[in-house]
């Protein structure tokens, strides 16, 4: 192979506490895709975060093209060649598409040219867009690709992809998989980051593995099983969650005729949504994001009210109940929004235990907090699922997604739920701490309690639960047994890639 | 009662000299905000600027000049705002309460010796022709400079937040100042300088009030138009174009009811002394009810770590 595009040699990189980066080196060359894959808070995000010049490194040095690269900022990254889409999109809702691409530009073109090359490039990549749409109205699948058209208007040499696929559909991936392989075959190097096993095995060329800030391991990923992949990444053996025989029993909840307004500009309302769900059963909702997601975790939660009738819980209306009430009933809820909806981020864990725990657990009496119950009812989350912290002392903000996420599940868990609604309960979660959440689930439900979990990880969704439906713009499919279901059927039921066409490669 | 002594055309012509203090402090407000910054300190910046502005024409005996200094004194007590709020993450509303109360307070100590002192006269433009037109020619085109200054300066931050790279900068990072500084924009070098010119708009608008309007010093005499301005900018959508329509309604009503009160209109003093308050209000309040929305990060700390 001739010489690497770039090259990292020796980078090193440390935050006070952490090492982030630990003498990291590996090459990427021209026309390759390169997976770089590792837990969370394995280093990934340092390191692309210094390729792309926001961060700068202690130690080591990087070579572009055989040159000294050290940018400064991104701009210089930018200058050079080197592009990145973001994991949290690095978008402005209240702009338009147009306004958020020359925003990402270093030469923009004046508005009017932009819009044709925006054209242009959009649908010689199969990524149609039309430029002059406020971003706050797209989906969370053309968000996406207002990020990498951004990205490509520039010709990038080398373009960084964050975890490009957990918000799209199976179709939707598809697509930007062949994008992606189209770009390669014209030269570009693709840096690709994710932990979806699968996806690099059938995208990438070569990977290097991450694991605590040092390089584990490379190796060819179409060569390598998955289970190696994350044995690889997590550096011991995890077994995959186990069903324990559940039996599914009478109707414990059951939504009728559900339609609600939903109280955000850019939301989804909810239109006559109907489910039944079963004592002992786990019902996956998948859909793109942004598809009424949040509207039914709120509508079930009691954030949003309904008429009495639409929502019942054994047998009993509930609709027009508030959080409080239902949670005595035993509707318990987790949302997706770890930092500031599941958790207040600077309150601690005990703190944060009482706010969803106060009701089941009895630890208020006469309108008095009895903090010693508190306390010792989040140290028994801690303990039961594994909360690597300090202690219960510890605010929210402090803990890693991972934590926080097995912290916020584990709470309503312990609360013995009738039904527990989760949304994303593993997103940006590491694989182990994932595990070990969908574990905790399938207990529950073994248990005798009934399930509902929202996820756009749709692996996840077939794994863990008995019946599948999809939400798409607001409306719930029929649900179906997640056994025998083919991916292209839940694609479909998903609403498919409406508007898109597959790259003319 | 006699409302045949309300002279329609002097009433329009100083509607807008009513106006112009208010326009001055919401245009720089609305540039601020449009950054992700509510700076409450208008007040304190506007009393600041017509001290400042006050003694220096004094002084100096040119108006000019006056109106440069006031534009340095909001400026300076805007970079005191800056400072707390971006450098040292301070939390914004305090800070700018804190800023109109020393604002006021450090106004009354200068300006002790210039207490019942006329000021240099800010003489009227002299435009031929235009101005000796009827009506037409005494409303709009017999002002002062500074006047129209603020009208030019309402249609200059249009045109810079409409039309040119440096405006969509500007409403970038009040919109996401993540996304921002994730692009490489220096959130808070653009934030600080969106916070001075907001200071030394006040600091005109203060000075306007001082050697235009009144024209003496008194202290706290800009009595609650920096409130006022703020209101503007948020019931005004953060559209320059509003906020000048805005401004007009509240000077127009001003005046108007102080004509009422002279003509003795059967409407007891409070009530007419409420009503540009409340109609302001209300039309705008009417106006807003369309989707346009605050700055996504109006008011939030930003800090790069997070």
């Amino acid at each position: 192979m001739n010489a690497p595009l770039l090259s990292l040699q020796g980078i090193t990189k440390a935050y006070p506490g952490v090492v982030a980066n630990d003498d990291v080196s590996f090459d990427i060359h021209n026309g390759q895709i390169h997976a770089l894959l590792g837990e969370n808070g394995a280093g990934k995000s340092t390191l692309v975060k210094m390729v792309y010049g926001l961060v700068q490194p202690d130690q080591g040095q990087m070579l572009l093209n055989g040159q000294r690269y050290a940018p400064p900022e991104p701009r210089a990254a930018r200058t050079d060649g080197i592009a990145m889409v973001f994991q949290h999109f690095s978008l402005f809702e209240a702009l338009s598409v147009a306004e958020n691409i020359t925003l990402g530009m270093e030469n923009p073109p004046p508005m009017s040219d932009l819009a044709r090359r925006i054209h242009e490039v959009s649908t010689a990549y199969g990524l149609p867009l039309d430029p002059s749409r406020i971003v706050g109205d797209l989906s969370a699948g053309e968000r996406q690709r207002v990020e990498i058209i951004r990205c490509l208007l520039q010709d990038p040499a080398l373009l960084i992809m964050d975890e490009p696929t957990s918000v799209l559909t199976p179709q939707e991936v598809e697509i930007l998989f062949r994008t992606l392989r189209k770009l390669a075959a014209e030269g570009t190097a693709i840096l690709y980051i994710s932990h979806k096993l699968e996806e690099i095995r059938t995208l990438c060329d070569h990977a290097t593995v991450l694991r605590l800030g040092k390089v584990v391991g490379e190796c060819t990923p179409s060569e390598t099983t998955a289970r190696e992949m994350a044995e690889l990444m997590v550096g011991r053996e995890f077994g995959s969650p186990l069903g324990a025989g559940r039996t599914v029993g009478d109707v414990v909840l059951g939504i009728d005729g559900l339609s609600v307004r939903s109280p955000s500009a850019f939301g989804t309302s909810l239109k006559n949504v109907s489910l039944a769900l079963c004592k002992g059963e786990i019902v996956g909702i998948g859909g793109v994001a942004g598809n009424g997601q949040d509207e039914l975790l709120a509508a079930l939660s009691g954030e949003i009210l309904t008429p009495p009738d639409a929502i019942e819980l054994l047998g009993q209306p509930i609709g027009h109940l508030r959080p409080g009430e239902r949670r005595h009933l035993g509707l318990l809820s987790a949302p997706e929004e770890r930092l500031g909806h599941a958790a207040a981020p600077d309150m601690t864990l005990t703190e944060n235990a009482m706010l969803t725990g106060s009701v089941r657990e009895g630890l208020t009496t006469a309108g008095f907090l009895k903090w010693r119950a508190a306390e010792g009812f989040a140290r028994r989350i801690i303990e039961a699922f594994d909360v690597r912290t300090p202690g219960p002392d510890t605010v929210a903000r402090a803990l890693s997604g991972g934590n926080l996420q097995k912290f916020v599940i584990g709470r309503e868990i312990l609360q013995r739920p009738v039904v527990l609604v989760v949304n994303q309960p593993t997103w940006g979660v590491d694989a182990a701490a994932a595990a070990a959440i969908r574990q905790a689930l399938l207990d529950l439900a073994a248990q005798g309690a009934a399930v509902i979990c929202i996820s756009q990880d749709l692996d996840e969704l077939i794994e863990i639960s008995d019946r599948f439906a999809a939400l798409n713009e607001g409306r719930l499919s029929e649900p179906r047994d997640t056994a025998g279901l083919e991916i292209e059927e839940i694609g479909l039921m998903m609403g498919g890639a409406h508007g898109m066409e597959v790259a003319h490669v | 009662m006699d409302l045949s002594a309300i002279n329609p055309a002097l009433l329009l012509a100083s509607l807008m000299v009513a106006a112009t203090p208010i326009l001055l402090a919401a245009i720089g407000e609305l540039v601020a905000e449009r950054s992700g910054v509510l700076n409450l300190g208008v007040e304190g910046m506007m009393i600041t600027g017509a001290i400042c502005g006050f003694a220096i024409a004094v002084e100096t005996g040119s108006p000019w000049l006056g109106f440069a200094g006031a534009a340095a004194g909001g400026a300076v007590l805007a970079l005191l705002f800056a400072l707390l709020t971006q450098v040292a993450l301070a939390n914004q509303v305090a800070s700018g309460l804190a800023l109109t109360l020393f604002g006021l307070g450090l106004s009354a100590l200068i300006g002790q010796g210039y207490v019942g002192i006329k000021p240099p006269k800010f003489a009227r433009l002299d435009i031929p022709v235009l101005g000796d037109l009827p009506v037409v020619g005494r409303v709009l085109f017999g002002h002062d400079p500074m006047l129209y200054i603020a009208i030019a300066l309402v249609a200059g931050v249009w045109i810079l937040l409409r039309f040119s790279r440096a405006g969509l900068i500007l409403r970038a990072v009040g919109e996401n100042h993540d996304a921002a500084h994730a692009l490489g924009y220096k959130v808070v070098r653009i934030r600080i300088l969106a916070i001075l010119f907001g200071g030394a708009c006040a600091g005109l608008g203060g000075a306007y009030i001082s050697l235009v309007r009144v024209p003496q010093w008194t202290e706290g005499m800009t009595a609650g138009v920096g409130w006022i301005a703020l209101a503007l900018v948020v019931f005004g959508s953060w559209k320059p174009w509003r906020v000048l329509l805005g401004a007009w309604l509240f000077g127009g009503i001003t005046v108007l009811q102080l004509n009422l009160q002279a003509a003795g209109v059967a409407i007891p003093v409070e009530y007419l002394a409420m009503s540009p308050y409340l109609v302001t209000i209300l039309v705008l309040v009417i106006l807003s009810a369309d989707k346009s929305r605050a700055p996504a990060s109006l008011g939030k700390i930003f800090h790069a770590s997070q």
